[in-house]
């Protein structure tokens, strides 16, 4: 039951952050998306972001921070099995049911709904 | 700024600095608190979703943070479309732009923007107008990082 609260709590705090990098750091949207994504990956090549999903459940794996760490999961998954070339052939391994989806249901999006002013 | 101040006379100095003094202050702090419980919300929801997959699909706590991803995805698309994500994030801040809704909510929204520019160009093109650079940036830091831990492997010999 704990999980569910804090995955709200790491969630809202990530998400603080966020809006602090835009209201302090005067950062644009995509350079405040940038930024964390980047110190996801930061994170879990340190190994500090795993034992935060197993904390935090979904309030570490729903914001971005988790696509940066998810990324290099993969490639480091991919590069214990098959060496070096593991890193490229492996980045999008974990991660593919993200982009996917988002590809995906984006074009159906812009099928179906129309431009609003 | 100071070399641009040169340029100016004393008057538009003084204006500048009387217009920054009426500039409204941003509220920092009601806007994070909009951040932190509009973020939490989405999160609590896709913790929701992913014990409902755990419990009925028989994921394990490590498979089920795909199919959580893509559902949320779905639901931020089908609201983009409607219009009610942008409503929703013009309150709550980075608390619909940091969880990955919002950034499904920016290749759908930009998909559906360029539509009238074309299925190719507008589309096809446009869509990761502002997700592109997220992905970008992820690829090329995971890339060096997991470099960075192939080198110490390779020279610790573990």
């Amino acid at each position: 039951m704990s999980i569910f609260i804090w995955a709200f709590i790491v969630g809202g705090i990530i998400c603080v952050i966020g809006q602090l990098l835009m209201d302090v750091g005067k950062l644009t949207p995509a350079h405040t998306m940038s930024t964390l994504v980047v110190t996801g990956a930061i994170l879990d090549g340190l190994g500090w972001y795993e034992p935060l999903i197993k904390w935090a459940g979904a309030g570490a794996t729903v914001p971005i921070t988790s696509f940066g760490n998810a990324l290099v999961h993969g490639a480091m998954a991919e590069m214990q099995s098959d060496g070096i070339i593991g890193i490229i052939t492996g980045i999008f391994e974990v991660t593919s049911a993200g982009i996917s989806a988002a590809i995906i249901f984006g074009f159906l999006g812009a099928l179906v709904f129309k431009p609003r002013g | 700024m100071a070399k641009k101040n040169k340029k100016l006379t004393a008057t538009q100095i003084e204006y500048q600095a009387f217009a920054k003094k009426m500039e409204p202050p941003r509220p920092v702090l009601k806007n994070c608190i909009r951040a932190f419980w509009v973020g939490g919300l989405i999160c609590l929801l896709g913790q929701f979703i992913q014990t409902f997959f755990i419990h009925f699909f028989h994921f394990d706590e490590k498979t089920a943070g795909d199919p959580t991803v893509a559902v949320l995805i779905f639901i931020s698309v089908l609201l983009t479309g409607f219009g009610v994500y942008d409503k929703l994030g013009q309150f709550g801040g980075a608390g619909t732009a940091v969880p990955v809704t919002g950034f499904a909510n920016s290749i759908a929204s930009a998909a559906i923007e360029h539509k009238s520019e074309g299925y190719v160009l507008g589309v096809g093109g446009k869509m990761f107008k502002l997700a592109g650079s997220v992905i970008v940036f992820g690829v090329v830091a995971a890339f060096f990082i997991a470099l960075i831990k192939w080198l110490f492997t390779a020279l610790g010999g573990s």
